[in-house]
């Protein structure tokens, strides 16, 4: 198994690529871009024939496991006659992620290593990320052509490549929360591109300071776990101590909803998401590889590489509710309606990522790894086609803006809109394309796992969810490209014009990835059960861990079948969603104008074109708080408070340093020295009256003496 | 003589004396000469360091908790202090640094002296200063630790006072009186210890040993310990300098010419911190048990106190000023945990803060030149008319607020880590409260790091700037700044560097706390 | 020598010896203070012989040799400044005498 054993080379090539762009760049013929491609192109050839091997290491895992099986029951039915039918069941077998370590830090006795930890979930993360990214660079090329800072943009493409396939084969969390900081910084670099414009640079720090928010919340969570686990960074090795029960329940809660702080940021779950449509400031494709299909996916992709601690942190096997499918379902449903409100094209699709990353949360909440996995995986294809679609047309219409510049679009852009429209059905869940499949297996997830009363109600959240996803996304097609021309669109001198090749191929690649990804994992069970062993369920079969690190080894663990009636069911309600809006916009009928005649719905549309208050709040209130008045207060505490007390020491030092001066020094002191001087004069004066000069005086003295001193002799003695 | 027993004997002394001989040397060249002046000025600092360079190449890294190069002489004997210089595994990073810092400020100074000029006093300060800090770090007597630590502030006060911005008097008096303070109370308390500990000698060593000794009787009452961990408390935590200690040094920072406030970044507030652990922590272990929770409430308000203090700045320097009060805020939060994996990070932390400020310093006073004024107000489209000044101080903002791969991460991580689960003797409840709290710090950092990168360096330039041509990065810059930038990724990257270095010594302390209740 | 013989002599020596400060505080005739002076220094003299007779010692009489000498050369100087006193102020009484006042 060379390429898996070697995948850490693919984030090593796509950094170097970085440092070449940075140091070269600008002196190559195409200012860099070639070298982005050249090494991305590398990464993804690297990373298909890591699928592949991988994949031939999955099936031997199993076949060795078949064979020790047949083994056992040949042996067994020597003993006993009566055959068992477990040959129908599945095999139960291990498979070894590729590993490399090397030491990075240490303290104390403990060493810290960073390395590669590739399993499934990996493997399919570096088929999306090269594949995507790849995508994006090509059709960059076209969309940001002479731009300004062309050399930086694919530098930082690279760069987040690096980081991002540096994540999804993280050997340990620290490392994990390394790369987790690194693509926010490309993320926060690739949004302000255009920094010229305040409005690019506030998107930019507002992503990277609510991404820090919740990295509060994941720098908790690493430590916790970190102690929890007897000091170690190790995901496999947390993974089976919370599988084992080696780690306290309360342990695994606490770090569980600090990740869960980590994931609201970097997924854009509600409350934390608002940064996410902001950050379509950024160029379109970036917003497609790093805001749809890549990066916001890491903290779902974090949940499902620790999913042993989620798992037992939040019970998830046996409970009816938890945070993780709470805050999907409440992120289904706010994302969803406040997409409906958008008039940015770019805005409507950011909002729908929020959605759908919902529906992703909301799946590993309910226990169904696999499902959730999935639908990253389609979305990822069918959401970076729409991005990349919108920014043809936006290219070729200078705006975002549907209801003011677009409009009749599928005249002029065919080939954009059939890719859009194929990405659309994918998104909505039409049968038979990705989205539906994957969507599928969610609620049925929902609807078949967990504990007593199970999850049903999320399933309803993901039904209604649906329902709103055809409406907004019928919407957005209708304004984008049915409809008159307005504004931009109908300029007649330079009328819309279809996009050119290197647009062009991206859009095919993924409208024909929205259109097979979805029978990657073909259900096995219910009426579609009997589908061939080799092509059913090969998304899980492949890409799911099997081994003592995965919740797969707990009895709760379960996967959902195929349920005829929610696919059904689904499907209905995103016909009735389409047919509903096709109604509203194409035939004008239902109650036109009802948000400016009726109290209520206005109140509820400007709540929605309000984005809930939330930026009120955040921007508003909080930051507004602690860079005004906290800030301010604690400064002029710092000068008037603490700096006053150092101020007046030092001024009273000056003030009696004076008073020690005038007072004490000039007036006593001196005084005293003075004194005595003017003392030693007088007591001359008066001691020279006794020199008088006659000797017999004086010789009185010397007898009086004499006989003082020897009265003393004489008494002493 | 064998070479290596000369460098035993005499490396540390060569190093550290070779500035002020370097000094020396200035003084007698005259004045006009201003070249010479320069070039022997920038030749001493070497020499230092190239004798520095090859002590530590000749230092055994595999048993770097021991004193190495041990010089042992008499020097008072009325007062039995001896001349005791020594290094082990937590002096050698900081050694490093200081020995990289003072050629580097030479060389960025070299074309652009502050005024009023005058190169030769400027330069003889400058080396005396690096006398100074050397010295501190190589001392393992309480009394010549004091002298080196007290020379130090001389030639920093004169170059704020005399080199400085408008307000220099005030700051530079400010500045001298305020660590002087608390110098006087550190003086008192090492006297106090040499005495409790049996009042035969001054080295560290024995004064631990002593105090440890009496300990192990159980005939030294612990309010004495206490109480001299008090004074030391206060001649450290100033010069840290910990909240609520911190106000001299905006004022210093803004006031001091850009070599003067990269120094004092650099090197100087490390001498605190680095005092706490080679001498508060080492000799006072039991005291430092009592004090810990207090240091940690301190630190973690001086996190957040210092980054509230950033984000209502409107000078570019007094905000990096501010900013340092956090930092060290997240050192000294390493150092209150007492264990093993704080102490490393406080260590780590010191240096990592000593590149990265140094650097934002440097850069200020790189702004201050071209545009004549830091006001966050005036600035703005940096990126567009320095480019590469302006991505410098990009890659510093996020150096400075902690991107995981560069140095700044390695400081605060840990530390936080180590508050999670402190010695045992201490309070989790409270520690791990501050964990939280330090935690919240990183995103005021990010916030005012970048809204004062968004501020400076996007958008477009003000009118005023508009059509002022100004002058991208210089060659004296790069050579003065490229190393640090370099050690800034590298020191990311590879972090064992320095823990590799400072994790022994470190561990035998940690495991010392590890062993009180 | 006894006890009694010396007291005798010691009692002799004190009697000289007040004679002799009174002499030289209450005379003013410079000559005559002169003369007191060498009644005191043989007060002493009698007292030196005396107590050297006591112990069989001969130091007593070496010290009075001596003081005797001595006593010769000041009475020699005395009498010198005396007339010389005499010469320049026709007097030699001590009140006159009064340059040293300070």
């Amino acid at each position: 198994m060379w390429f898996p054993d070697h995948a850490y080379l693919i984030p090593l090539i796509a950094a170097a690529s970085f440092v070449l762009i940075l140091f070269f760049g600008k002196r190559m013929p195409k200012k860099g871009a070639e070298i982005g491609i050249t090494a991305l192109s590398i990464c993804f050839v690297m990373a298909l024939a890591t699928n592949v091997q991988w994949f031939s290491h999955v099936n031997s895992a199993e076949h060795e496991a078949e064979v020790a099986q047949e083994e056992g029951e040949a042996a067994e039915a020597l003993v006993s006659s009566e055959s068992t039918g477990s040959a129908t069941e599945p095999i139960e077998f291990e498979v070894e992620p590729s590993r490399a370590s090397w030491t990075w830090w240490q303290s104390g006795d403990v060493t810290f290593s960073v390395g590669m930890l590739l399993d499934g979930p990996g493997v399919m993360m570096l088929f999306v990320v090269t594949l995507i990214s790849l995508l994006v660079h090509i059709y960059s090329t076209d969309y940001i052509g002479g731009d300004r800072r062309y050399t930086h943009y694919f530098a930082f493409l690279s760069l987040f490549s690096a980081s991002m396939l540096g994540l999804v084969m993280s050997e340990t969390t620290l490392q994990l929360l390394t790369c987790w900081e690194l693509v926010g910084l490309c993320s926060f670099a690739l949004i302000g591109h255009w920094w010229e414009e305040k409005p690019n640079s506030d998107a930019a720090l507002k992503a990277f300071i609510t991404n820090r928010v919740g990295d509060v919340g994941l720098i908790c969570g690493v430590i916790i776990l970190f102690f929890a686990a007897d000091q170690s960074f190790d995901i496999v090795t947390i993974n089976e101590m919370a599988l084992n029960g080696e780690i306290s329940h309360l342990a695994l809660l606490v770090a569980s909803c600090s990740l869960m702080a980590a994931v609201m940021s970097k997924s854009g779950q509600f409350v934390l998401h608002t940064w996410l449509p902001d950050a379509m400031a950024g160029p379109t494709p970036v917003s497609a590889l790093i805001h749809a299909a890549t990066m916001v996916v890491a903290g779902v992709f974090m949940v499902a590489r620790l999913y042993g601690v989620f798992f037992q942190g939040f019970s998830i096997g046996t409970s009816s509710v938890n945070p993780l499918v709470v805050i999907g379902a409440i992120t289904v449903i706010g994302g969803a309606s406040l997409a409906f409100v958008q008039k940015d094209i770019k805005k409507v699709l950011a909002y729908s990522t929020v959605s759908q990353l919902g529906y992703m949360v909301m799946a590993l909440g309910v226990g169904a790894w696999t499902a959730a996995l999935f639908h990253l995986f389609t979305h990822a294809m069918f959401k970076a086609g729409l991005f990349l679609g919108a920014g043809s047309v936006a290219h070729s219409v200078h705006s975002f803006d549907m209801t003011e510049h677009m409009g009749g679009m599928r005249k002029f852009m065919p080939k954009t809109f059939v890719t859009f429209l194929i990405c659309t059905a994918a998104l909505i869940g039409l049968f038979p394309l990705a989205g539906f499949w994957s969507k599928d297996e969610v609620l049925s997830g929902a609807q078949q796992l967990g504990g007593e009363g199970g999850y049903l109600v999320f399933m309803v959240v993901g039904l209604v969810g649906a329902f709103l996803t055809a409406l907004y996304m019928t919407r957005c097609i209708y304004l984008t490209f049915f409809g008159e021309p307005k504004g931009h669109a109908a300029d007649a001198e330079h009328p819309p014009h279809e996009s050119g090749r290197r647009i062009l191929v991206p859009l095919y690649i993924l409208s024909g990835m929205a259109i097979i990804t979805g029978f990657a994992n073909l259900p096995n069970s219910g009426v579609l059960s009997g589908s061939p062993d080799g092509a059913s369920l090969r998304f899980e079969h492949f890409y799911e861990p099997k081994g003592s690190y995965f919740p797969s080894v707990l009895e709760t663990f379960d996967h959902p079948e195929f349920n005829v009636l929610i696919a059904l069911g689904s499907t209905i309600i995103g016909l009735l969603g389409i047919s509903l809006a096709y109604a509203w916009y194409w035939k004008g009928r239902g109650p036109h104008g009802l948000t400016s005649r009726n109290k209520f719905a206005k109140a509820g549309y400007t709540v929605l074109v309000e984005k809930y208050y939330l930026d009120h709040l955040y921007t508003g209130i909080i930051v507004g708080a602690v860079k005004g008045p906290i800030a301010r207060g604690a400064y002029w505490f710092n000068q008037k408070g603490i700096d006053g007390v150092v101020n007046s020491a030092g001024v009273a030092a000056v003030k009696s340093g004076k008073f020690v001066y005038e007072r004490i020094d000039q007036g006593v002191v001196d005084t005293i020295v003075n004194a005595s001087g003017s003392a030693a004069g007088g007591s001359g004066q008066r001691l020279r009256r006794i020199q008088t000069g006659r000797v017999q005086q004086y010789a009185a003295l010397l007898f009086a003496g004499a006989a003082i001193l020897a009265g003393i002799f004489i008494i002493v003695i | 003589m064998d070479n290596n027993e000369f460098l035993t004997e005499w490396g540390l002394t060569l190093m550290v004396f070779l500035p002020l001989a370097g000094a020396l040397l200035l003084m007698v060249i005259p004045k006009a000469q201003e070249q010479m002046i320069k070039v022997a000025a920038l030749g001493a600092a070497l020499a230092s360091g190239a004798v520095g360079v090859a002590v530590l190449a000749n230092f055994n890294y595999d048993s770097s908790e021991k004193l190495q190069f041990v010089v042992n002489r008499n020097w008072i004997e009325a007062i039995h202090a001896n001349y005791i210089v020594g290094i082990d595994g937590l002096s050698v990073p900081l050694i490093a640094l200081t020995l990289l810092i003072t050629p580097l400020v030479m060389v960025y100074s070299w074309n652009h002296f502050p005024q009023p000029h005058n190169p030769q006093a400027f330069l003889i300060l400058m080396l005396v200063l690096a006398t100074g800090m050397l010295g501190t770090f190589v001392a393992q007597d309480l009394i010549l630790f004091f002298v080196f630590f007290e020379v130090v502030l001389l030639p920093m006060y004169f170059m704020i006072g005399v080199w400085g911005g408008e307000q220099r008097q005030y700051a530079s008096i400010k500045f001298f009186l305020y660590t002087l303070f608390g110098s006087a109370l550190m003086i008192v308390s090492f006297l106090a210890l040499f005495f409790v500990a049996g009042g035969d000698s001054f080295s560290m060593v024995d004064l631990a040993q002593g105090v440890a000794d009496r300990n192990a009787a159980g005939n030294l009452a612990m309010i004495t310990q206490v109480l001299i961990f008090g004074g030391m408390f206060m001649g450290f935590g100033i010069k840290v300098p910990m909240f609520p200690f911190h106000t001299w040094l905006p004022d210093a920072h803004t006031q001091a010419p850009t070599a003067g406030s990269v120094i004092l970044a650099a090197v100087l507030l490390k001498l605190g911190t680095y005092g706490f652990i080679r001498v508060a922590l080492f000799i006072l272990p039991e005291a430092a048990v009592k004090w810990a929770p207090y240091i940690g409430a301190l630190a973690v308000i001086g996190i957040i106190y210092g980054a509230l203090g950033c984000l209502a700045q409107t000078d570019m320097k007094r905000l990096i000023a501010f900013s340092s009060v956090a930092h060290m805020g997240f050192v000294m939060l390493g150092i209150a945990s007492l264990t093993t994996f704080g102490l490393n990070a406080a260590v780590f932390g010191m240096v990592a803060h000593g590149l990265i400020t140094g650097m934002l310093f440097f850069l200020a006073g790189s702004v201050k030149d071209r545009f004549h004024t830091l006001e966050i107000k005036r600035l703005g489209g940096l990126l567009l008319q320095a480019p590469k000044l302006g991505w410098i101080l990009g890659f510093c903002i996020m150096a400075s607020l902690g991107l995981p791969g560069l140095a700044g991460f390695w400081g605060e991580f840990p530390a936080i880590l180590s508050a999670y689960n402190p010695a045992p003797a201490l309070s989790q409840e409270l520690f791990r409260t501050y964990m939280v709290i330090a935690a919240f710090g990183t995103v005021l950092a990010a916030g005012y790091l970048l809204w004062l990168f968004q501020r400076t360096a996007f958008g477009t330039p003000s009118e005023e700037f508009a059509d002022v041509e100004i002058e991208d990065v210089r060659v004296s810059e790069w050579i003065a700044w490229v190393p640090l930038l370099a050690l800034i990724l590298v020191l990311g990257v590879f972090p064992n560097i320095i823990f590799h270095v400072t994790d022994p010594f470190l561990t035998v302390m940690g495991n010392t706390f590890a062993g009180l209740k | 020598m006894d006890d009694l013989l010396l007291n005798q002599f010691l009692l002799l020596g004190a009697v000289l010896f007040c004679i002799g400060v009174y002499g030289v505080l209450a005379r003013r005739n410079a000559v005559l203070v002169l003369m007191s002076i060498e009644l005191i220094l043989n007060a002493v003299n009698i007292n030196l012989i005396a107590f050297g007779a006591f112990w069989g010692s001969i130091t007593g009489s070496v010290f009075a040799l001596f003081v005797i000498a001595i006593a010769a050369a000041e009475v020699g100087v005395g009498l010198a400044i005396v007339l010389l006193i005499y010469r320049n102020r026709r007097s030699v009484d001590l009140d006159d005498v009064a340059e040293m006042k300070g």
